[in-house]
Parts: C-alpha cells; sequence; structure tokens
C-alpha cells in the first residue's frame, strides 16, 4: 500500500508539473494571440495612407514665373508660380516615356529635358513627343502655405 | 466568509437575475452521438469558429481602412507595410474567408450524406442554406474592397452576370453597383453590405441555425438506431475536443497567413483593359465556367439566360431538398437526395478545377 | 496660261459650290467612263475611291482639266474646258502645286495645312536635279503615290509615319538606281536594326524619327556636318547642350569632323547606348585617344561609375524580387528604385559634356539611392524571418496547447467515465 501510495504521490506531482506546463502552454499561445493584435491596434509613427494632399512650401518661398518639383504620395508633382496671384500644379510625370517634367522660365511653359517635349500651362502638349496631357492637381492657399490636393 | 461560500452566493445572486442557471442545465443536457460519422460534427463548429476569426480580424481591418475609391487600395497597402502585424491581421482575414467557404460547403455536403435535413431538421436546413448564400455574398462584397485590379474587374463581371438574369437582372445590378458602372457608389455600397447589413442578418440567422440545432439535438444517419448509441456530454467532453479543433485552425490560418500572404495586386485602372485571364474567386468558378461552355445560343433562348435560369432552377430545387429527399425511412428518397450530393460534389469540383486550368 | 486658270476656277468654284452646299457631288463621268473603257486609264479610275480629294468632292478634271458633268469626250475632254491631260514627270511637282502652293485654294479644304511644300521642294536634292531635266528623282507622286492619295495620317498612307523609311527605300535601297549619283544604299537596313525604329514599331512611339524628321521631307537634303548636332538636338535637346559646350564640338562638328553626334552614335543605324562605348574592347573614344591617355583614363572612369550605379540598382531589384516574392510588400522601395534610375539616366547624359565632374553628381545621388533601396529590400527578408520564426512559435505553443486539452479531456474522462458515457437520449 506504501508503495502504490508513494507511487500515486510521485505520479500526482509529475501530473501537477504537467499541468501546469501545459497550463502555460495554452496562457502563452493566447498570448502569441493577443500581442499581435495589441500592436495592430497601436497606430503607426507615419498615420496617413494615402496622399490627397500635400503642403507644398510657404507663399513666400516661390517666385512668380517660376516652378518646384514636389513630392506627392510616390509621384513628383510640379508646382508653378504663374503670378502673384495664380498658382497651378500638375503631375511631373510626363506622358511620354515618364520622365520628370520641369518649368521652364524662359518660355513659360513646362518642358522635359529627355525628348523635348513641352506643355503649356493648362498641361496641354504644345509640342514634342507626349502623347497625352499631364493631370492637373488643384492648388489652394491657406494663410501663408501652398497645398496640392487631387482634383475633385 | 470562505471563497466557496462567496462564489456560491455570487452565483446565486446572479441566478435570481438573469436565470443563468436555465441556461447550464440546458447546455448540460446536449449530448454527442458517437458513430461513425461523429467526425462530421466538427465542421459546423469550424464554420462558426471561422465566422468569429472574421468578425475579429473585420473589426481590426476596420480600424484602417478607408472605403474610398481614392483612398482603398493605399489604406490596405498602408496596412499590410505600416501597421504592425497588419500582413497578419489581413492575410487571417482573406485566407479565414476562403477556408470558412470551404467548410460551410463541407458542413453542408455532409449533411446531405448523413441525411440530417429530414423531418424535424427541415427549417435547419433552409437557414443554414441561406447562411451559405450569405457567405457568399460576403465573399463577394469583401473582394471588391481593397480596389485592386483583379478584384474591381472581377466585380464587373460578377455584376454583369447580375444584369443578364431575366426580368429584374438589370435592376438588381443596378442596385448592386449603385449606377450603371461599377465604381465609387459600388464600393459604398459593398461596404454596407459587407460591414454592417451581412453581418446583421448573418449573425440573426445562426442565432435561428443554433437554437433549432440545440432544440432538435445533433442528428443521426438514418439507419442506426439512436438508442443504442453512446452518447457524450458536449459540455466539457465534446466541446474540449472541438477546441482542439479550433487550435488546430487556428496554426493552419497562421501558418497560410505566414507563408502565403494575401498579395496586395495593383491599384484599380477602370480605364485599362481587364487583366488578361480574369476570373471570379474559386466558389464562383464553377458556375463562371458554366456559363463560359454553354453557347450563345439554345434553339431560341440565349445562352447566358439559359445557364442562369438553370442555376435558378438547382438553386431551388437544392433548397427544398428536404422536401423531396426525405419521407420518413424512405430509403429511395434518401438515395435520390445522395445522389443528387454525390453530383453535385462531382460537378463543383471538376468544374472549379476546369475553371483554373482554361 | 488659260488652262491653269480655268482649272483654277473650276477648282475654286467646286469648292465654293461644296462649301454652300456639302450634299452629294454631280456626277463624275470622267469615272464612269474610264471604269468602263479597257485602257491604261482603268487602273487610276479604280483607285480613285480610296482618294482624299475625291472624298471631299473634287475629281479628277479638278487636276486634269476638262468637264466631269459631261459625257461627251469631246467635252469633257477638250482643250477648252482646260484638259491637260497626264502631265510630263518634270511637270508633276508644279502639277499639283496648282493647288497645294495656294493658300486660298486649301484654306477651302485644309486651312491649317502648309502651303510651302512646292518651294521647299525646290531646293531639295530631287528638286533641283528635276529642274536640270532627270526624271529619275522623287516627284510628289512617288512619295504620296497617285490616284489614291491618303492623308498622312491614314495607316495606310506611304508617308505615314510608320511607312516613311520605307517608301524612302524604294529608291534608296535600289542599288542600280543610286549608282549613277554614288549614294550608299544601306540606309534603310541600318534604320531598321535603330533604337528609332524600335520605339515606332514596338513602343508605337510616332514621334520617333525617321527619314523625314532629319533630312526634312519635301526639301530633303541630309544635315550638314556643322547641323548634325542640331538635327539630333531637337529632340535631345540636353545632349546636344552639354556636347555644344564640350571639347568635341569643335572637333566633330568642323570640316572633316565626322559629323557630331555620328561620330560616335551613328546616323542611320543609331543603338542603344552603353558604356561598352566609353571603355573596353569596343569602346568609341580609343578610336581616337589612346589608351592610358588622360581622356580615356576619364572615359574609363565614367564607364566604371555608371556600370557601378547599374549594377548596385540591379543588386537592389533582385533583392525586392525575391522578398516581393515570399509576399513582403515592398512597392515603395521598388518606386523608390524609379529615382535610381533617372539619376542613371542623368549620368549617362552628363557625360556628353566629357567631365567626369558633372557625371559624379548624379552617379552619388544614385547610389545613395541604391543604397537605400537594397537595405528596404534586406530589412523586407529578415522581416519574413522574423514572420516565420513567430509562426514556428505559434505553432508550437499551438500544439502544447492542444496536448493540454488533450490531457485534460483524460483526466475528465478518465475519473467520470461513467457518468459521462452511457447516456441515453
Amino acid at each position: 500500500m506504501q508503495e502504490s501510495n508513494s507511487k500515486q504521490g510521485g505520479g500526482q506531482d509529475r501530473r501537477t508539473a504537467i499541468s501546469w506546463m501545459l497550463g502555460g502552454g495554452v496562457a502563452a499561445s493566447l498570448v502569441s494571440f493577443g500581442y499581435p493584435v495589441a500592436r495592430f491596434v497601436n497606430p503607426p509613427q507615419v498615420a496617413e495612407a494615402s496622399v490627397n494632399e500635400v503642403i507644398a512650401g510657404k507663399v513666400q518661398d516661390l517666385k512668380p514665373n517660376s516652378g518646384k518639383i514636389v513630392k506627392f504620395g510616390n509621384k513628383p508633382a510640379l508646382l508653378v508660380r504663374v503670378n502673384d496671384t495664380e498658382w497651378k500644379a500638375f503631375s511631373a510625370v510626363c506622358t511620354h516615356l515618364n520622365c520628370t517634367v520641369q518649368y521652364s522660365e524662359a518660355r513659360r511653359e513646362i518642358w522635359c529635358a529627355c525628348h523635348n517635349g513641352t506643355y503649356d500651362l493648362d498641361g496641354r502638349v504644345s509640342s514634342g513627343p507626349p502623347p497625352k496631357p499631364l493631370d492637373e492637381l488643384a492648388v489652394k492657399i491657406r494663410g501663408d502655405e501652398v497645398v496640392i490636393s487631387r482634383r475633385a | 466568509m470562505p471563497a466557496t461560500e462567496l462564489k456560491e452566493k455570487t452565483l446565486d445572486w446572479l441566478d435570481e437575475r438573469t436565470g443563468w442557471r436555465l441556461v447550464r442545465d440546458l447546455m448540460d443536457h446536449k449530448v454527442v452521438p458517437q458513430h461513425a460519422g461523429t467526425a462530421w460534427y466538427y465542421f459546423g463548429g469550424i464554420t462558426l469558429f471561422l465566422v468569429g476569426i472574421q468578425l475579429i480580424t473585420g473589426i481590426l481591418l476596420l480600424l484602417y481602412y478607408r472605403p474610398t475609391v481614392a483612398e482603398a487600395f493605399d489604406s490596405v497597402r498602408f496596412l499590410m507595410t505600416r501597421v504592425e502585424f497588419g500582413w497578419l491581421i489581413r492575410s487571417i482575414h482573406s485566407w479565414s474567408a476562403n477556408l470558412l467557404i470551404l467548410c460551410a460547403f463541407i458542413h453542408m455536403f455532409s449533411v446531405v450524406f448523413t441525411h440530417a435535413y429530414r423531418r424535424p431538421r427541415e427549417l435547419t436546413w433552409l437557414s443554414g442554406i441561406l447562411l451559405l448564400g450569405l457567405m457568399l455574398g460576403f465573399g463577394f462584397s469583401g473582394y471588391l474592397l481593397p480596389w485592386n485590379q483583379i478584384s474591381y474587374f472581377a466585380t464587373k463581371v460578377g455584376t454583369d452576370v447580375a444584369a443578364s438574369m431575366p426580368v429584374a437582372g438589370p435592376a438588381i445590378a443596378r442596385f448592386l453597383r449603385g449606377g450603371e458602372d461599377v465604381g465609387g457608389a459600388t464600393l459604398t455600397r459593398f461596404f454596407d453590405f459587407h460591414v454592417i447589413i451581412l453581418p446583421l442578418v448573418t449573425f440573426g440567422l445562426i442565432g435561428v441555425h443554433l437554437l433549432l440545432v440545440q432544440k432538435h439535438g445533433m442528428s443521426v444517419p438514418s439507419g442506426i438506431p439512436p438508442a443504442k448509441l453512446a452518447q457524450m456530454k458536449f459540455f466539457p467532453n465534446f466541446f474540449l475536443r472541438e477546441l482542439m479543433v479550433w487550435y488546430g485552425v487556428l496554426a493552419v490560418l497562421g501558418t497560410l497567413a505566414a507563408i502565403f500572404p494575401w498579395e496586395l495586386g495593383e491599384k484599380a485602372d477602370p480605364f485599362s483593359s481587364a487583366p488578361a485571364g480574369i476570373r471570379p474567386e474559386w466558389y464562383f468558378l464553377a458556375q463562371f465556367y458554366t456559363l463560359k461552355l454553354i453557347p450563345s445560343h439554345v434553339w431560341f433562348f440565349e445562352g447566358e439566360l439559359l445557364g442562369i435560369l438553370g442555376f435558378g432552377v438547382l438553386a431551388a430545387v437544392w433548397v427544398l431538398l428536404p422536401f423531396w429527399g426525405a419521407a420518413g425511412t424512405d430509403e429511395k428518397r434518401h438515395r435520390w437526395a445522395t445522389g443528387a450530393g454525390v453530383f453535385l460534389v462531382c460537378y463543383l469540383i471538376t468544374f472549379t478545377i476546369l475553371g483554373y486550368v482554361k | 496660261m488659260r488652262a491653269p486658270a480655268i482649272v483654277l476656277l473650276s477648282c475654286s468654284s467646286l469648292g465654293a459650290a461644296l462649301a454652300a452646299q456639302p450634299a452629294v457631288p454631280p456626277p463624275d463621268s470622267c469615272v464612269t467612263c474610264h471604269t468602263a473603257v479597257d485602257d491604261a486609264t482603268k487602273g487610276p479610275a479604280a483607285l480613285i475611291k480610296n482618294d482624299v480629294h475625291i472624298a471631299r468632292g473634287l475629281s479628277c478634271a479638278d487636276c486634269h482639266g476638262g468637264d466631269r458633268t459631261s459625257d461627251d469626250p469631246d467635252v469633257s475632254m477638250s482643250k477648252a474646258k482646260g484638259f491637260k491631260g497626264k502631265p510630263a514627270r518634270t511637270e508633276i511637282p508644279k502639277f499639283c502645286a496648282n493647288c497645294h502652293s495656294n493658300p486660298d485654294t486649301m484654306r477651302k479644304f485644309a486651312p491649317r495645312q502648309r502651303v510651302d511644300q512646292y518651294e521647299l521642294y525646290q531646293t531639295s536634292v530631287h528638286g533641283k536635279r528635276l529642274a536640270a531635266g532627270d526624271t529619275n528623282v522623287a516627284t510628289c507622286i512617288d512619295c504620296h503615290s497617285v490616284h489614291d492619295i491618303r492623308p498622312v495620317k491614314d495607316a495606310l498612307s506611304p508617308v505615314h509615319p510608320l511607312h516613311v523609311a520605307e517608301t524612302c527605300s524604294r529608291c534608296h535601297s535600289d542599288r542600280q538606281k543610286m549608282a549613277p549619283y554614288r549614294i550608299p544604299t544601306n540606309q534603310f537596313q541600318q534604320y531598321l536594326t535603330s533604337v528609332h525604329w524600335t520605339a515606332m514599331t514596338k513602343r508605337g512611339d510616332l514621334s520617333a524619327p525617321s527619314c523625314a524628321s532629319c533630312h526634312g521631307n519635301h526639301g530633303a537634303k541630309p544635315p550638314q556636318v556643322e547641323s548634325v548636332a542640331e538635327v539630333c538636338g531637337t529632340c535631345h535637346v540636353l545632349f546636344a547642350q552639354l556636347y555644344d559646350k564640350s571639347v568635341h564640338k569643335a572637333v566633330f562638328s568642323g570640316a572633316g569632323g565626322g559629323g557630331g553626334c555620328m561620330v560616335c552614335h551613328s546616323n542611320h543605324g543609331v543603338q542603344y547606348p552603353s558604356t561598352k562605348m566609353l571603355a573596353g574592347s569596343a569602346s568609341v573614344c580609343a578610336g581616337c585617344h589612346e589608351a592610358g591617355s588622360s581622356p580615356a583614363n576619364t572615359a574609363t572612369q565614367m564607364a566604371n561609375w555608371i556600370d557601378g550605379l547599374d549594377g548596385a540598382i540591379q543588386q537592389s531589384e533582385t533583392v525586392l524580387a525575391r522578398a516581393e516574392k515570399f509576399g513582403m510588400e515592398v512597392s515603395e522601395a521598388q518606386v523608390r528604385l524609379i529615382d535610381a534610375r533617372e539619376n542613371l539616366v542623368k549620368s549617362r547624359l552628363a557625360l556628353h559634356s566629357m567631365r567626369s565632374d558633372d557625371v559624379r553628381q548624379p552617379i552619388d545621388a544614385g547610389m545613395a539611392i541604391a543604397k537605400e533601396t537594397l537595405q528596404a529590400g534586406q530589412a523586407a527578408l529578415r522581416e519574413k524571418d522574423f514572420r516565420r520564426y513567430g509562426l514556428a512559435v505559434s505553432v508550437i505553443l499551438i500544439a502544447i496547447a492542444i496536448l493540454a486539452i488533450r490531457s485534460l479531456i483524460r483526466r475528465i474522462e478518465a475519473n467520470g467515465a461513467q457518468a459521462a458515457q452511457e447516456r441515453t437520449l
């Protein structure tokens, strides 16, 4: 009787140990599900998903009759200050072979250096190989900031 | 007051106010018969578990998803790249959706082949078929939400098929699309269906379905006298086994998500031509391929119309299965049902494969 | 003198009639008779249905003179009615110019079309030789066809951008024809191997140049040595600007220089350039610069830089593609690589100034981006590994959990087996 008791007692200890381990395993598995969920709901540093709007700079930074390239999402955009009050913005991806266009102050038009394509200030092709006009973007002045956004 | 007495007193307090002991006693009586086909009983639970997974992952995805044409794709990309474990949640959601529909079909066919639809479980069958339809609706509406090339054009094809239905087809297509073409309005509507309308209806129907199952108990295949069977208590014995299975399902989902992550694709461009070989997801593929096979004109009927009408008739017959596939213990009726079931399984599997290969 | 005037009058009166009344034109007796008659005129009469002039309501008589309304050959083909018949070959350009050099006439039908083609033609090699009596040279009808003249934009027109080279080659690849003038005949074959032809046919870029783009069409003449760079520079502006400021201009664009851009890039069979042109066994620079000389070393250095950047970009691409195959999201890095490629393009542009400092800048910028994207790709691969380890951990934990539940079941059923089993319905 002693023997079976001690065997039972030893068995009991082993079973308890295993129970704890298994219980621990279950708990750990639940943590392994909960941890990703917890990290997921925490918003990442860069909070914005897609770009609909970009602050291109300050009004006073761009002189009349000049242009600059601005990053809009993952594509370049061309901001042109036509005169004191008129601003224009376009996708800067040339419709010929995707080079980045630039503003030509001398000719007051948009020019692509790759194959000499030119666009007017409405984005329409004036000369050269580009087959399609440039996509126009909307420009708003908020206070002293110039904001480029997608057109409605 | 010792701990056990405190516990008792708390439970009594709760019972007086909620009556929870009644539910516990009812659940305590639930038993699961043990026989050769017992393993099939798991599939209803797996389907339910997967619905739960979809609910949770869906709610999490909603924290970041934006349902507009301008932002949908980018928000999904953001989820996949910037949000911690976003790839995991999204891939689980997409894989679980497919697994869910697969298990729902398996569950349905196991019911067919064990004739569990027979009296008095006709309404259980009916609610189940409706639930299957709802799952397909979830699949169709959710597929569009990432707004990539494949989903956009697949939705176009799918709503075109809906439009070719007789009489109400164009009106239905217009309702689905929110307009004449697939566009922003469609995205909004599909989001509405996917996130609130279908879930509410589904949870209502699941409630009905489960209540009916509890009421009637587990069905036993005809030919096996129920009195002779060993019964296993549902709580805790069968349920613990179900938990093991559900853990297994989780392992499968995690593996699929980590090793075969769901792809992002390219942002939808409505002005481009449809990607070559565009086809719907596998659970619509058999019907899609069938429609493709039907010649454009059969006698004086338009082929596609004939196909859709055919599917409609088939669906009606299938929904009414309990009424023609069983009559007490009439073996002949059961054989028709089994035959129909075998035919349907073979057809679905063959045509889905053909749809992929061709 | 009267005949052209009458032709002009009938053209303009018909034009006026058409302008006033865009209805069905009066029946054309020329076509009616000449399709029936079995002689040399049957061909043209059949071709005429494809002709743009006929489509605009004109008739044979508007070019050849005569009266289209009369069925009587004596009237319809009478000299009194201005009938000219078939013009002599040397008279053909003047024949067409009757209308096509008249702004008032052309304004009625195609106001934006030029009216100086004849003037230009007279300055061309073809025009000058024709004036001297050489009937072997091209006239209007040799390029534009005759009797089934289609607008230039029509894909079947022999002067549609896609067909210009072929049309020129009809004579210019004919050795017998070109022998008296001692003009080579390999241009078309060379052109077919060129990037410009590839751009037109494979990429569908109709703005790509063919013969007329550089030689002119009506005033066709090969550009002179000093102006080749100008001609190429009409599209390749920046290259021309850099070349103009470089030491090569004085050498290549001077007398006996070889013709500007042509020296390195050839004229008709322009190939896709590569750093092999700068250094190595096929180097173009080695043609003038001795190995080991400062210019040769500069060329070698530029070639090494450019190859280095190209290689770095390709390495990034490979790593990113690998990560993508594993399902990792790397689209942002892939887009960033486009900037690196742009810098590669800029570096290839910059070398045309022949100064290494100009090339250094875009090279450095491009290398920075390539490094950045390579790191992004490697990070993506590490993330993939992290996910797989995470998966392994989760699966192990799940396996433990399943075992735990199994042991719990065993324990419950060992103790209360009797109570649990054997319950009847």
